[in-house]
């Protein structure tokens, strides 16, 4: 016998989604565990925010199940809404409404909501908490939305596009706050088309093209594919390579490409790692520079959704 | 970096009570509305300007004493500017932002989008009856005491046809559409509505139509309870029915973006 898995913080089966004569979600299965981070993925038009907002209960699905909290979002929306924050693509306030205003009416719908003030200083909002919404830049704007998804306490968060007319500096302040969120026991899925930060951030990737899943896994399993992989490292000119070719195992070559400047390539584990450096110290030699590189994440988007621009 | 200590967002959910959320929903768009200059030129400067006007410059034939006959009217077309022009271009532009979805995605129930406007609407209302209210007593304004029950009742009752209808448009189309057709109607209904004439004074297949609509059945109402201190169940019945059907109307068509 075994246990029932914990509900899921989000459960999505099969879901179909079209506007008109297009299908903008197309049977996408995703699944977020409780306290788990997971990024979606995908180039403009990928279906993302209709992903969202069907979660969210603003869409209606055509087909498929999805459940939050093992709630339905149309359903189930009232007992639901309280306990899931949420920041809409663009944010979301009155033209003339002063930050700390917005802020304050979000707070006071939840029962036992975050400081409103202390919320304002730490995502740097204390300047212009009396700046009307529309003269907010878009990253204040930004920051202001992710307040108000936050302010609630909810037990899962929806991100569309967190990050998006942030400064660098914003930026890894939403990235902290994100890993505390999971930290703290919050469930969040948030969508992205930046690769650094679904690589960063989340527990799973899910890679989304013209409403379809075209990889899942967590960044390592999706970067990691087994097959080919490069050593490099730096060192005096001219080494004789082999009793390195010797040592390593079958499959590895070892070469220098340029003068200074060594390659293994091959798969590489911890294994050949430690013979390049054994024979490096045998040499007599101080290998520099050594990494391991491996394919990125943007590399693995590329080869899935193309790599010509979309509308 | 901040260093956020561990349980700052562990989750505690729950849904606020629900009367301070109304109330500070209203609250937020009545001081808004005021806090817009666009706003407040329609809703107080352009009627205080026709009571001043009309009443101290003898330009247009009125009948004496002439702030006792213009004062209704301009009361009717505030309640109008406020609950319909103002509120369906605020509407509009606070869909555009993306407002609606930000409170549809809160524990604020969906009917409270509405109601919550509509009060931030009604203390708009108060406002303006309190400052036009004083400055035509001011001129000289003596409304009839038997009438003052029936014109509250008119007052609510117009405040929820114009409202409704300002949802309807408001709530369906494009913000820069709805900003164009609200003051096309506003100007039309101000000429040709009722409000500038009174509907006695259009020519007849007009001045039945002019009855028909809320701006005749309000500007009439209340023209009937503070001239002539009579209840104007009437126009009383034309507002409700507007109010209804627009209302009816509004709750299917309103889109949250």
């Amino acid at each position: 016998m075994t246990l029932p898995a914990p509900l899921a913080a989000v459960e999505v089966r099969g879901l179909v989604r079209s506007f008109g004569t297009v299908r903008a979600v197309d049977g996408l299965d995703l699944r977020v565990p409780p306290a788990t981070v997971l990024a979606l993925l995908g180039p403009n038009g990928a279906g993302k925010t209709t992903t969202v907002e069907v979660c969210e209960g603003f869409l209606r699905p055509d087909a498929g199940v999805v459940r939050v909290l093992g709630l339905d979002p149309i359903a189930d929306s009232a007992a639901l809404r309280p306990r899931v924050g949420v920041m809409p693509q663009g944010g979301g306030a009155y033209p003339g409404v002063r930050a700390a205003e917005m802020l304050s009416l979000v707070a006071v719908c939840a029962a036992r909501p975050l400081d409103v003030g202390w919320l304002l200083d730490v995502l740097g909002l204390t300047g212009v908490a009396r700046v009307p919404y529309k003269r907010l830049s878009g990253g204040q704007q930004q920051r202001l939305a992710l307040a108000c998804a936050l302010v609630g306490r909810p037990e899962v968060v929806f991100l569309d596009e967190p990050t998006a007319g942030m400064d660098p500096q914003a930026r890894r302040l939403v990235w902290e706050i994100i890993s505390r969120l999971r930290a703290d026991g919050v469930s969040v899925l948030f969508t992205t088309h930046l690769m650094e930060e679904a690589e960063a951030l989340a527990d799973q990737v899910v890679i989304i093209d013209h409403g379809r899943v075209v990889a899942q896994g967590s960044p390592a399993e999706l970067t990691s594919d087994g097959t080919q992989r490069q050593l490099r490292f730096a060192a005096r000119a001219g080494l004789d390579l082999g009793a390195l070719c010797t040592a390593l195992p079958t499959g590895c070559r070892a070469s220098e490409p340029r003068p200074g400047g060594y390659l293994v390539e091959g798969v590489i584990d911890p294994q050949v790692v430690a013979t390049v450096t054994a024979w490096c110290a045998q040499q007599g030699v101080f290998a520099e520079d050594l990494r391991v590189s491996r394919r990125s994440l943007e590399d693995v988007f590329l080869e899935l959704t193309g790599r010509e621009l979309r509308p | 970096m901040t260093g956020f200590s561990p349980g700052t967002f562990a989750p505690a959910p729950g849904r606020g009570r629900l009367s301070r959320m109304l109330i500070t929903q209203a609250r937020t768009e009545f001081v808004l509305t005021l806090r817009n200059g666009e706003q407040v030129l329609l809703t107080l400067l352009i009627p205080l300007g026709i009571l001043l006007g009309f009443t101290l410059l003898n330009v247009v034939p009125v009948p004496s004493p002439r702030v006792d006959n213009i004062t209704p009217r301009v009361l009717a077309l505030a309640v109008m500017s406020t609950a319909f022009t103002g509120q369906a271009i605020a509407l509009g532009f606070d869909r555009r932002y993306g407002v609606l979805k930000r409170l549809a995605a809160t524990a604020l129930p969906r009917w409270s989008l509405v109601a919550g406007r509509m009060l931030a609407v009604l203390g708009v209302v108060v406002v303006q009856l309190l400052v036009l209210g004083s400055v035509a007593a001011g001129l000289g304004w003596h409304p009839q005491p038997a009438g003052l029950p029936s014109a509250v009742l008119l007052i609510l009752a117009g405040t929820a046809a114009f409202g409704a209808l300002g949802v309807l448009l408001g709530g369906a189309l494009r913000a820069e559409v709805v900003l164009a057709v609200a003051n096309m109607v506003w100007l039309f209904l101000v000429v040709a509505g009722g409000i500038a004439l009174s509907v006695h004074a259009l020519p007849r297949p007009l001045s039945t139509i002019a009855a028909a609509l809320p701006s005749g059945a309000l500007a009439e109402g209340l023209h009937t309870a503070l001239v002539h201190g009579v209840a104007p169940w009437g126009a009383l019945g034309v507002l409700l029915a507007w109010a209804a059907v627009a209302g009816l109307l509004a709750a299917r068509t309103l889109r949250l973006s």
